[in-house]
């Protein structure tokens, strides 16, 4: 047993209906009791969806419990089957169906012989992985169930595309940004002169799946969701696949880059031209996108070794970590991610751009790291910005989960050139404004406010201070008031002071400093 | 109790949304300030639980979940070692005055012994725990007070018959010293105050010092609530105790003070809208022996006050989906109002335990010559936006997740979870209740309303 107050990734089955309710015209149904289709309102209302989603429970309840579900779960097949006339119906089991451990691909094998639908199970086991590698597996499966029977059926056309294509796979609901990034994945491909043969799961049609591999290549933008797939068919179609993270200037560059050098292949062997993305590259990063002449400019010195601490997924987190480090010479003392699946793929990425690597699923221990270090700004996901209310540091956000503000109605991206843009107002608003950080610097501050103490744990401590030492900090920029304050109790700890003044403090000043 | 006989309940496939019962954890604790409620369970609760309640989470919420892993299910690790550890944690992180267990579906099917475990755990460390079965497997969301206030009546203390005596005895003495003619009514009052009252139901603590005032006003003094804002003041129980209920999901509650406890049983209807409370409060009177005072004229004030927004919804019709079980009190609610009720859907429905308000709903419908709707017991969602589709109801009380999807259709849409958490009781807040009621239709913008359906499946509902 664990304690838990709070999660990161939810459950399997969450990852399941997040995939499966993303293709077009795919019904899920839930072996789950009452009150665990809360999908469906998680869907209704931080996507805003118009409408129903496509997901109902076969209610669990005392019967079942008593006598297994017997005929219930078939029935349910087929009236969904009969009512709305999916082209698949995936049959989800959910923590309670995983301990009753019925048969249920019995149910669906049963099933599958009355109703014009397929009907799969989805092939997640509830207590080993969590939502985002359910919607991993998931997705390959559907993916190869489709293949497969395409094969069997010889309808497969093996054939690729007359002009340069690719696939992008991981676009699906409830993921952070993704539409506005597919968006903007698609204007990208086209300035390239590549065609997007298709995107999964987002608006896919079952029955086009058949064409996947006519595309020359596939797409994985997110590390979580798509690399099954991507290297299920690499398998057994020979398909290549890119899987950087087309997110901040160098990485959108090297993405490009892979992109040429795969069209390439092809290109050469069918018109023995070559293609050369270096000048597109070039003219983007330094006129399109703003975010290098961005960080160039003289209002981004004041970010010049800043610190910032980073938590979410391990695309985003690592992405950003990137970009402030790399791309805003901003100091990124901690970066963290809550996939401890890729966590040995995240420590690769951010070895040696950060102080130190956290990565757990535990937000006290992010909290409490945080408040340690005391950045001047944080990226991270809802947890994070409401810690950094806490003890009033600025967060932006960067990575599910997360709440109804993070699905904006604007063009929002965070891949491509446009991202960056994005990413670079994110970064930039995050952090006090340059001159507001003088005039608080130079006159003291304009808030009146005591000084806010900013530890998460109740640490109080015992060591007095004089009226005059105790205003003294206010003359200090706020964003490192409380860490001097820490500093000059340490020093008063260590060296016996019982009560702080002013030449106290700056004697622990003196010292501290190199 | 009597029951009535309404033909027109009907049951269907129970295949409908609601919430997961657990998620009365996030009123209840904080209502009762000094507990802790463990949810004993899986991911899928806990994800529920910080998803659907929403933001509270970030406010060092009370309540956590004692998630339950691999080596918990197959019954590697020992339950009572794992649960003694969560709750020392607990106790050393907030001490709290009680620890409140809930029950989920896993701890149901792997038959996990916490009413058994509860007792020695409790004297290991000193807190006591209280075990609620709050699960999907039974129960639908509201449903979940009503177990853990059932399971708090046993920790209820059992009312001493002195004190019962004892007041009768001072109220003896006080008719027998005070002689004056003009006193008479206060010895009266003191007589009643014999009779022990307890109501039972979480409100906020505003919304229950409201009716208390209430009853005051007809010199009615109410001696305790379940649950009370600590734990350590709930109320005494026993026999010659009345009780009586303000919610109408509160029937295991009232069976275990009945049966379990010799509490005498108000049956009444719920005092809900200006109409709902006066026949509430005319309920009490009535077992009391007192004769109420001025509240007709009390009620007509309430209505007069109601004026602009009976204006709004008089004539409108509305369909209940069903999530909650405050919907028979609410639809009566508003059929007073003037609306037309196609149809209460309702999770379960105690035809004992509300006999009063189902009463009160027949008597009101023939009062407004307005048709009985018909009651759908455990309805189903599909079948139920079926015949939407075929009425158009004016306005459509239903959960989140129909909501967004029935406005893209052009059915205004009100989301009944609000009146949960919204303080609805009481005359005093049945304009609120109308707030909430009336904001749907208040919207109505022109400028939209000419593209009818937003809706992009055309092909299937």
């Amino acid at each position: 047993m664990k304690l838990a107050y709070w999660m990161y990734a939810g459950p399997a089955h969450i990852g399941t209906l997040r995939v499966a309710s993303s293709f077009k015209n795919v019904h899920a149904i839930m072996h789950a009791p009452l009150g665990d289709d809360y999908f469906n309102v998680m869907r209704s209302t931080p996507e805003r969806e118009r409408d129903f989603t496509p997901v109902t429970a076969s209610v669990v309840d005392r019967h079942v419990l008593a006598r297994g579900s017997q005929e219930k779960v078939i029935n349910n097949i087929s009236r969904k089957d009969e009512e709305q006339h999916p082209d698949l119906i995936v049959l989800t089991p959910t923590c309670t169906s995983s301990i009753l451990q019925e048969d249920l691909q019995n149910f669906v094998d049963r099933a599958s012989l009355s109703s014009e639908s397929d009907v799969i199970l989805a092939d997640v086991n509830y207590y080993r992985v969590n939502e985002l590698q359910a919607a991993d597996r998931t997705l390959e499966q559907i993916i190869r169930f489709y293949l497969d029977r395409a094969r069997r059926r010889s309808i497969l056309d093996r054939s690729v595309t007359n002009i340069p294509s690719a696939n992008i796979i991981g676009i699906f609901t409830l993921g952070f940004h993704n539409q506005h990034d597919c968006r903007e994945l698609k204007r990208l491909l086209g300035e390239l002169g590549i065609a997007v043969n298709q995107v999964i799961p987002e608006g896919g049609y079952l029955k086009s799946l058949k064409d996947l591999p006519r595309a020359w290549f596939n797409i994985v933008p997110y590390r979580e969701v798509g690399l099954m797939t991507a290297t299920f068919l690499e398998k057994e179609y020979g398909m290549p696949y890119i899987s950087i993270t087309p997110m901040g200037l160098s990485n959108t560059a090297n993405f490009i880059t892979q992109i040429g050098k795969l069209v390439n292949v092809w290109a050469y062997a069918l018109s023995e031209q070559r293609l050369n993305y270096k000048l597109y590259v070039d003219n983007q990063t330094k006129f399109v996108s703003q975010a290098a002449w961005f960080s160039k400019s003289i209002d981004c010195q004041n970010l010049a070794g800043k610190e910032a601490a980073i938590f979410g997924d391990a695309t985003h987190a690592a992405s950003m970590t990137k970009i402030l480090v790399k791309e805003m010479g901003i100091r990124v003392s901690c970066s963290g991610t809550y996939c401890k699946h890729d966590a040995e793929w995240f420590n690769e990425q951010v070895q040696g751009l950060c102080g130190e690597i956290i990565v757990t699923e535990d937000h006290t221990e992010v909290g409490d790291t945080i408040a340690r270090i005391e950045p001047s700004a944080i990226f991270g996901t809802q947890m994070e910005r409401h810690i950094g209310k806490r003890i009033d540091i600025p967060c932006g956000v960067i990575s599910s989960p997360v709440h109804i503000q993070n699905s904006p109605l604007g063009y929002r991206p965070f891949l491509g050139y446009e991202g960056t843009n994005q990413i670079a107002d994110l970064i930039y608003n995050s952090f006090q404004l340059g001159m507001e950080d003088h005039s608080l610097d130079v006159f003291g501050g304009h808030d009146t406010k005591g000084i806010s103490t900013k530890s998460l744990s109740a640490d109080i401590s015992e060591i007095k201070w004089t009226p005059e030492a105790e205003s003294e900090p206010n003359r200090i920029p706020g964003f490192v008031r409380g860490k001097i304050k820490k500093n000059t109790e340490v020093f008063a700890k260590q060296n016996n002071i019982q009560e702080i003044t002013i030449d106290a403090m700056y004697a622990a000043k003196e010292k501290s400093s190199p | 109790m009597k029951t009535l006989d309404i033909p027109l309940f009907e049951c269907e496939t129970g295949n409908y949304h609601t919430f997961c019962p657990i998620s009365c954890v996030a009123w209840l604790y904080q209502k009762i300030e000094d507990s802790f409620f463990l949810v004993v369970g899986t991911k899928t609760c806990g994800y529920f639980l910080q998803n659907a309640p929403g933001v509270m989470i970030f406010a060092e919420p009370r309540y956590a979940m004692a998630e339950l892993e691999e080596g918990d299910i197959s019954a590697q690790l020992n339950d009572q070692k794992e649960l003694e550890r969560i709750c020392l944690r607990v106790k050393s992180d907030r001490n709290p005055s009680v620890i409140i267990w809930i029950g989920t579906c896993t701890t149901e099917i792997i038959k996990m012994d916490l009413e058994g475990i509860a007792p020695k755990l409790e004297k290991r460390i000193g807190i006591p725990i209280v075990v609620a079965r709050a699960n999907g497997l039974d129960y639908a969301f509201t449903q979940g007070e009503d177990t853990v206030l059932a399971a708090m009546t046993h920790r209820c203390p059992e009312i001493n018959p002195r004190v019962l005596n004892q007041q009768k005895g001072d109220a003896d003495k006080l008719v027998v010293v005070d002689i004056s003619p003009s006193e008479k009514i206060f010895d009266k009052n003191i007589e009643l105050n014999r009779s022990n009252l307890v109501l039972f139901g979480s409100l906020p603590s505003s919304v229950a010092s409201q009716l208390n005032l209430e009853l005051k006003r007809q010199s009615i003094s109410v001696s305790g609530w379940l649950p009370s804002q600590k734990y350590n003041e709930l109320p005494a129980l026993g026999e010659g105790v009345y009780v009586c209920g303000v919610n109408p999901f509160l029937s295991r509650t009232a069976t275990a003070l009945m049966r379990r406890r010799k509490c005498q049983l108000v049956g009444a209807p719920f005092p809900i809208g200006p109409d709902g409370t006066r026949a509430w409060i005319e309920k009490i009177c009535s077992v009391f022996n007192v004769k109420p005072n001025g509240l007709q004229k009390r009620e007509n004030q309430i209505w007069k006050l109601l004026i602009d927004y009976l204006g709004i919804i008089t004539g409108k019709s509305v369909f209940f989906m069903g999530d909650n079980l405050l919907e028979i009190s609410i639809a009566r609610f508003l059929i007073r109002c003037g609306m037309v009720v196609y149809e209460i859907g309702i999770p379960y429905m105690d035809r004992r335990y509300q006999a009063a308000e189902l009463l009160l709903l027949q008597q009101t419908c023939k009062k407004m010559k307005k048709p009985m709707p018909r009651i759908v017991e455990k309805p189903d969602n599909y079948s139920q936006v079926q015949r939407m589709r075929e009425l158009q109801p004016d306005l459509a009380i239903t959960g989140m997740a129909h909501a967004n999807p029935l406005e893209a259709r052009d059915i205004d849409t009100k989301w009944s979870v609000e009146f949960t958490f919204a303080q609805i009781h009481g005359s005093v807040n049945a304009r609120d209740a109308l707030e909430l009621v009336t904001r749907p239709l208040r919207r109505k913008d022109q400028s939209v309303s000419d593209c009818r359906s937003l809706s992009r499946q055309t092909l299937h509902v």
